[in-house]
């Protein structure tokens, strides 16, 4: 769950906010983590790479564009395969971040807003990454 | 209502809208970019250069930019939210979290004027 308004804690610094008769349940194993929770960590964690790739991607954009020379020398890095390694993970970053914020865009709409339907919704996102991971793989080498 | 002096639009509301939109603006853009891969695949100098020296595309190309600028500060600062709390840092999460959006809106401001260099500057 979100938190938009982490400042509503800070009242319950110092304070026992919990009975301490609660059930404790340190094996971490038996945690549900389902599918549909796991591709909206995966959404945020590539909203934030992404957020830091773009600096990449705005300084091969500006070489590419600034001459001729400049356009030459990025094809030149892209001979290097740590520099398709770093694209392609970029490149993966971007399109699950559209998928799956186009996911999240439709259940917004109330479309799929059901246990179910969460769960078609996180099974289309995937393997629609996954398509478009390979596709973008191909492409770059 | 809740306010807070560091969300986007003091409103988690429009905030809340403000990502939606600019995440379509953002979608579109990228699906034009890749899709201009697809359909030229062997751009020359030439041809890349006068793509974006279009005035459609540097006014699509500025709006994008304008869209990044707002998605990732709403973005990042949610996610700031969430996790540099009271509950994980106790009486320092202020601080932490401040500094936290500093760096954000630091490098959101870096890649406006730098975005817009690149775009309308050349
Ligand atoms: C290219 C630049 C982009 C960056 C840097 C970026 C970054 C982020 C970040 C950091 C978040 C916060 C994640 C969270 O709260 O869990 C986010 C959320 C979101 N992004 Fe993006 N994003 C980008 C593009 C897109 C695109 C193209 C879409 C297209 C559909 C999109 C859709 C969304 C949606 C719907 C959310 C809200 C998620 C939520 O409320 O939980 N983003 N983005």
């Amino acid at each position: 769950m979100l938190v938009p308004y982490p400042e509503a804690h800070d009242s319950n610094i110092g304070k026992r906010i919990v009975k301490d008769t609660r059930p404790v349940n340190l094996d971490l194993t038996s945690v549900k983590f389902p599918l549909p929770a796991i591709t909206s960590i995966l959404h945020r964690i590539s909203g934030v790479a992404i957020f830091f790739g773009v600096a990449v991607l705005l300084y091969l954009l500006q070489l590419s564009l600034a001459s001729e020379a400049g356009f030459e020398q990025v094809q030149e890095y892209f001979t290097n395969p740590l520099v398709k390694l770093v694209v392609w993970l970029l490149l993966c970053g971007l399109l699950y971040h559209l998928i799956a914020g186009v996911k999240h865009l439709i259940m917004d709409f109330g479309i799929g807003e059901t246990k179910a339907g969460a769960k078609t919704g996180a099974i289309v996102t995937i393997a629609l990454s996954v398509v478009a991971f390979a596709v973008a793989g191909v492409w770059i080498w | 209502m809740v306010t807070n002096a560091t969300s986007f639009s003091r409103s988690g509301l429009t905030d809340w809208l403000v990502q939606r939109l600019s995440a379509v603006v953002l979608g579109a853009y990228m699906l034009c970019i890749l899709g201009s891969f697809v359909v030229h695949p062997d751009m020359d100098y030439e041809q890349w250069r006068a793509l974006f020296a279009a005035d459609s595309m540097r006014i699509f190309s500025l709006l994008s930019l304008a869209a990044l600028c707002a998605h990732a500060w709403i973005g990042m600062w949610t996610v700031g939210t969430d996790y540099l709390t009271s509950l994980q840092f106790g009486k320092g999460a202020t601080s932490i979290r401040l500094a936290y959006q500093a760096i954000c809106i630091l490098l959101i401001a870096v890649y406006l004027i730098w975005g817009i260099r690149i775009f309308w500057g050349t």
